[in-house]
């Protein structure tokens, strides 16, 4: 016997491509998925994100600040979509995630502006995810000081020597100090369970259709609902347990704060882990093998993670990504768990994140129903 | 519709025309099977026959394409949840849980069932197939022998009234196969009706009534004396000369249908008539072999059956 033989490498090789050739599935996601993916997250990330929602706080009508209204709309960096009535109801719509800034105009902002006291202008921005807001917020100065050139011309050209004619006053609410970590640490809170439980459930039938079990349990008095009930709820107490980990982790290594209530935060994972285990169970409705339910859980993963806002901001992407990205459960657990921990929002301002993802889980668990076989048909 | 009425009681299984399809190829065809209450009925033929088919179409696993019938008095195309709960299944290939062990499988059984008091099931079940010393291991390390008794035990705990075996002494050794047997006899004693698939003779032979199927089709049934006097097959014995050369001359005389060495004898069958014989006993007689009249046997019968079927097929 050779020590080295080209034929029986030759053997190995030839039987390899046949299997391959057999796999179709393989074979197509093998293609297919760089495919999707360049066009996908080629065209959807953008980590300079421009048009984001603002709301205006007028106190002052003075033309000047029309102007300024003008030159930041222009700059593309911020879409005024509201007029906040008072500083109150502005603050409310940062809670909620309806705007990332509110730019107010102070009282008698016009007049301070003529006699050279330098007014303020208060730029509070959403600082959960310090990314998104950190352009707009880098080009603000240079934005109301070229809007206001226009205006400050002949007698008030002067204004505009030495310094800024207007004292731009940035607050970043939620996070002042743009601790990355308060951003990405309950952000991985859902991206690790996202992995993790859909991954576990998704391998739930497909195991029992490799050993062959399956035709047991179908001859047994089995039904559908009683077997996807007794499948999924386990990996909802082992969701459980990943989530004091990483909270456990999150507050004693990150230092990361928690403004709003454990328990509702407590209710909203367990909402969103139910959703996750769910559709992993689906995948195994749909799956021949584990191998497939494996495939289909990176397929859904990788979505999960580049179009929910967690690596890149999500007001950054075009409108279809948005859409896609509104889907997916991740995206609302984010803007609850951001919104719990950092805004300390309460249960009415995450209640349409919850039904999003209640409505993903209906859905998902419909799909399994009607796709679960009963026979080996 | 009105099958279940019309049929006496104790008709455990009735079903007409069973036809079943996967493409284009059809597997069971117009298959007729009445089993009643307290048989052991042997279903036999070839591999790929459409044994496994049939009886996964009986318990509800598989949906008819046509045909129509009752198991247990429940339609089989819309009442399977009904037949489930009083029927017990083997599957030809275990399928239990390895990483479980004997008891926790036996447990889980007992759960999906609902038997009350579990523990009282469990433990009876596990007495009566002697597993009682082995309950705490886990099913993946037991032999064939021991997971075949595994599954028996948990397709027999809820107390069925029918059992349905799919080629359940597979792989498993002689002296485990004979227990297996003896406790089907006894449960069909207790009233329990049983359909069990086979490829051994000596089963089929321990069988209230046969039911031979090739590609599809029934083409025998009845007692095993019946299937084999149906049959009209003879069979000679020579003794004394096993050898190849003289096989082959056997096999070119008029009237002799199959050929087969038992040690240093061997049987030469054909259908009844004088050919076969004149030309057995002249061929013993040119070598001074004695030849004589010999029980035929159902394998012979099987064989034949299966060849004829082969050929009305092509």
């Amino acid at each position: 016997m050779r020590a080295f033989s080209l034929s029986r490498v030759g053997a190995i090789l030839m039987k390899e491509l046949i299997q391959m050739r057999r796999d179709r599935l393989t074979f197509a996601m093998m293609v297919g998925i760089p495919i999707i993916q360049l066009i996908l997250f080629g065209f959807a990330i953008n980590t300079d994100p421009k048009h984001l929602p603002a709301a205006a706080v007028i106190e002052d009508t003075s033309r000047f600040g029309r102007s300024v209204f003008a030159a930041m709309q222009n700059s593309r960096y911020f879409d005024f979509i509201a007029t906040a009535d008072s500083e109150n109801q502005a603050k409310e719509m940062l809670a909620r995630g309806d705007v990332s800034f509110v730019v107010t105009v102070p009282t008698d902002f016009g007049r301070d502006l003529i006699r050279g006291i330098r007014p303020e202008l208060l730029l509070e921005a959403d600082a959960t995810d310090p990314a998104a807001a950190s352009g707009a917020v880098g080009a603000i100065n240079q934005i109301v000081s070229s809007g206001l050139a226009h205006d400050l011309r002949g007698p008030l050209e002067t204004l505009k020597q030495d310094r800024p004619p207007v004292d731009v006053v940035v607050h970043r609410l939620y996070n002042p100090e743009i601790i990355t970590q308060y951003n990405i640490v309950p952000g991985l809170l859902g991206v690790v369970l996202t992995m993790t439980t859909i991954l576990m459930t998704a391998m739930a039938l497909t195991r029992e259709l490799e050993r062959g079990t399956m035709e047991n349990l179908l001859a047994m008095p089995a039904r559908p609902v009683e077997i996807m009930i007794g499948k999924i709820v386990p990996y909802i107490g082992l969701g459980f347990i990943q989530v004091f980990v990483i909270l456990a982790a999150a507050w004693t290594i990150f230092t990361v704060p928690m403004l709003g209530s454990l328990s509702l935060l407590l209710f909203a994972l367990l909402v969103f882990i139910a959703a996750n285990v769910t559709l992993g169970y689906t995948f195994s409705t749909l799956a021949r093998t584990q191998m497939q339910a494996m495939q289909m859980t990176f397929f859904f993963f990788l979505p999960s993670i580049l179009l929910s806002g967690f690596m890149f901001p999500f007001r950054g992407m075009p409108v279809w990504a948005q859409w896609i990205g509104e889907v997916l459960p991740l995206t609302h657990f984010l803007r609850i768990v951001r919104g719990i921990v950092l805004k300390g929002n309460g249960l009415a301002d995450i209640v349409p994140e919850l039904w999003a993802i209640a409505a993903f889980w209906a859905g998902v668990s419909l799909v399994a129903l009607l796709r679960y076989r009963r026979t080996l048909d | 519709m009105t099958i279940a009425g019309a049929l006496p009681t104790d008709e455990v299984i009735a079903v007409r025309g069973l036809t079943k399809r996967f493409g284009d190829k059809t597997v069971v065809d117009n298959v007729d099977l009445n089993v009643k209450r307290g048989e052991i009925v042997g279903f036999l033929g070839p591999n790929g026959s459409g044994k496994t088919t049939t009886i996964r179409l009986i318990c509800g696993l598989l949906h008819a394409d046509a045909g129509e019938g009752t198991a247990l008095g429940h339609d089989i195309r819309t009442e399977s949840g009904l037949i489930k709960m009083q029927t017990g299944y083997m599957t030809q290939r275990f399928s239990f849980y390895e990483d479980l062990t004997i008891r926790e499988n036996l447990d889980f059984v007992a759960r999906l069932y609902d038997l009350k008091p579990r523990k009282d099931y469990v433990d009876r079940t596990l007495e009566r197939l002697g597993l009682t010393n082995r309950q705490n291991q886990l099913a993946g390390n037991l032999s064939g022998g021991w997971k075949q008794r595994l599954a028996l035990a948990a397709c027999v705990m809820h107390e069925p009234k029918l059992l349905l075996l799919d080629e359940p002494t597979a792989g498993v050794d002689p002296k485990a196969r004979r227990e297996f047997w003896d406790e089907i006899h006894a449960l069909a004693d207790e009233g329990l009706t049983v359909l069990v698939s086979t490829h051994y003779m000596d089963e089929a032979e321990r069988c209230h009534r046969i039911v031979y199927i090739a590609y599809g089709t029934i083409v025998a049934r009845g007692t095993v004396k019946d299937v084999v006097a149906d049959s009209g097959l003879k069979t000679w014995v020579i003794h004394g000369d096993g050898s190849g050369k003289l096989m082959a001359e056997l096999r070119n005389l008029p009237g002799v249908e199959q050929v087969a060495p038992f040690g240093t004898d061997i049987h030469v069958v054909g259908t009844e008539g004088g050919a076969l014989e004149t030309g057995v006993t002249q061929v013993a007689k040119e070598r001074g072999l004695k030849a004589e009249h010999g029980e035929t046997s159902l394998e012979d019968v099987f064989i034949k059956l299966m060849t004829d079927a082969q050929a009305n097929e092509q």
